[in-house]
């Protein structure tokens, strides 16, 4: 097993925990893409998961909104029920051609308020007019998804985070592929949720916005690398062991031991 | 001259009244179910269904003759069954979806016109694959508006849902339960549908009147509420419009209403606001310039 640093178990008990894996594995058809995870993830921080491709990351948040049960082990959530975690998937299943504006996208972030037959009456709407604004896009409530470009998508879906107002947030990659201004506005974004004191997990893979923007870090390399203050967990010899730990570990067909910890 | 075109043969006919009855509930219940089959890519999907409820039908024959009863609970049945061994055989196997419909549909419509035509003659089977739609008695007609009176209020209450399962199915994963019982409620309402429409069109037309209207519709609006108004009216149209053809020039009246149908669509597709061959080719050249 690797090196833990739980620098986040700074006072033991002052800070409450929004999540803890336990022995924590994961993985399809039996082959394991998380082994073994052991750690706490203190309410409020705004951690970053980095790691080398197929080391488990976005598996792991998987696992978190439960749609993948783990093969041994387990993850608690505190206080949390499973409708106060809200995820933003990596590839989002968003039919882009279907005739939705970008008002009813967004507002169906108030599906735990109006479910599947309360009206959206003003007060929910103006709700929708803040979300829009806060990630930009003014104007565009008319316009139907398909006219959007990907990083307006990504802003949509990012009001649509705002309207869940989840203390825990689970985003996949939420800045791949998007345009700088873009990534710019979110981040901001994702910081106001910080202030908030909302727990954010976000897969990344820019390490340079990682060191910037994100506190906390959880490398991972199918087992835990290093979790804690970002400046302690990034650094080239950490990096260098997760590399290996993954290139070892892969390539078909393979067979991952768990050790006995 | 108007009168007696448009009019007296509705005028004159109990049949004709009937048929216009039944295809007007057919057209009300089952555009809206087309819209959604068209925006999920699910339209062969329909047309697979509806070749699948011929053995049921086909048994329910067997078992009572042309009886309305027993061919609707036979064709429902059938139906379900393949639209659910479909679903289960691409969860649980390599095999896409759309392979294991065409499987289960082929395999459907071979069994069905196997069971009619070793016991029943050509006219049965030309009743239950092209429907009979001058020929709807009181219980039939009741069967219809019955099931697009049902379709209407589901659809009514499902609608978000039913949405949200179309345009991101994760999410509403995410936040709901609803997502397995959204999807299995349009499956039904569908097969239902389907079901209902055989009995005036046929088991090969029932899902022209779901679809074609639907996807003509698509060529003039974008928007969800807008599409399900015009492919209604398309397909009312194209009933009325068919009725009367078949009545004046004594064609068969499903492939007549069908073939209306199809002309909304061939003129939607070369004229229609959205995505049509023309609109292409204008904005071709604006690119040009």
């Amino acid at each position: 097993m690797g090196l833990v640093l739980l620098g986040d178990v700074i006072a033991g008990c002052a800070v409450s925990v929004a999540v803890a894996f336990e022995n924590y594995s994961l993985g399809y058809n039996r082959n394991p893409a998380v082994m073994q995870l052991q750690t706490e993830i203190p309410q409020g921080s705004l951690t970053a998961i980095v790691g080398p491709n197929g080391a488990g990351k976005s598996t792991l948040l998987k696992g978190l909104t439960g749609s993948l049960p783990p093969l041994s082990g387990q993850v608690s959530f505190g206080s949390l029920e499973s409708e106060d975690i809200s995820y933003l998937p990596q590839q989002s299943e968003v039919d882009r051609s279907f005739p939705i504006s970008v008002h009813e996208l967004v507002a169906m972030g108030l599906w735990r308020h109006v479910g599947a037959f309360g009206r959206i009456g003003r007060s929910y709407k103006h709700k929708v007019q803040e979300a829009l604004a806060a990630v930009g896009l003014t104007g565009f409530e008319k316009r139907a998804i398909g006219s959007l470009s990907g990083g307006q998508v990504q802003r949509a879906l990012f009001a649509r985070l705002l309207l869940q107002d989840s203390p825990l947030v689970l985003l996949d990659e939420p800045f791949n592929a998007i345009d700088a201004n873009t990534t710019a506005d979110l981040i901001n974004v994702v910081k106001r949720w910080h202030g908030e004191g909302r727990t954010i997990l976000a897969v990344l893979h820019d390490t340079e916005a990682v060191k910037a923007h994100f506190p906390q870090t959880l490398l991972l390399a199918r087992e835990l690398v290093a979790h804690g203050p970002t400046a302690e967990v990034l650094t080239a010899e950490n990096q260098f062991r997760a590399r290996q730990m993954c290139e070892a570990c892969s390539g078909p067909p393979h067979t991952c031991t768990i050790h006995p910890s | 001259m108007i009168w007696e075109l448009f009019f007296q043969p509705f005028a004159d006919f109990g049949f004709m009244r009937r048929a216009l009855l039944g295809c007007i509930a057919v057209s009300v219940g089952a555009t809206p179910l087309g819209v959604f089959l068209m925006l999920r890519r699910m339209s062969l999907t329909g047309d697979a269904m509806a070749h699948a409820i011929l053995p049921g039908a086909a048994l329910g024959y067997l078992v009572a003759g042309l009886s309305l009863g027993a061919m609707t609970v036979g064709g429902l049945i059938a139906g379900m069954a393949v639209a659910l061994a479909s679903g289960y055989v691409t969860r649980m196997t390599a095999l896409r979806e759309d392979a294991s419909l065409a499987a289960f549909y082929l395999i459907s419509l071979a069994l069905g016109v196997l069971i009619i035509s070793t016991r029943g003659s050509n006219v049965d089977l030309m009743h239950v694959l092209f429907g009979s739609v001058l020929a709807l008695d009181n219980a039939a007609l009741t069967l219809l508006c019955a099931i697009a009176s049902l379709s209407l209020i589901m659809l009514a209450l499902f609608f978000r849902p039913l949405v949200l399962e179309c345009a991101d199915a994760q999410f509403l994963r995410s936040v709901s339960r609803l997502s397995a019982l959204t999807h299995f409620i349009f499956l039904t309402l569908v097969v239902m549908n389907l079901v209902g429409g055989f009995h005036a069109l046929g088991t090969l037309m029932a899902v022209g009147i779901m679809i074609l209207p639907a996807a003509a519709a698509r060529f003039w609006t974008g928007r969800i509420g807008t599409l399900i108004l015009f492919a209604a009216t398309i397909a009312l149209l194209s009933s009325y419009s068919g009725l009367l053809l078949s009545y004046h020039y004594s064609l068969p009246t499903g492939p007549a209403i069908i073939l209306v149908a199809g002309g909304f669509y061939i003129v939607s597709l070369v004229l229609g606001r959205q995505g049509s061959i023309v609109q292409q080719a204008r904005s071709v050249r604006i690119a040009e310039i």
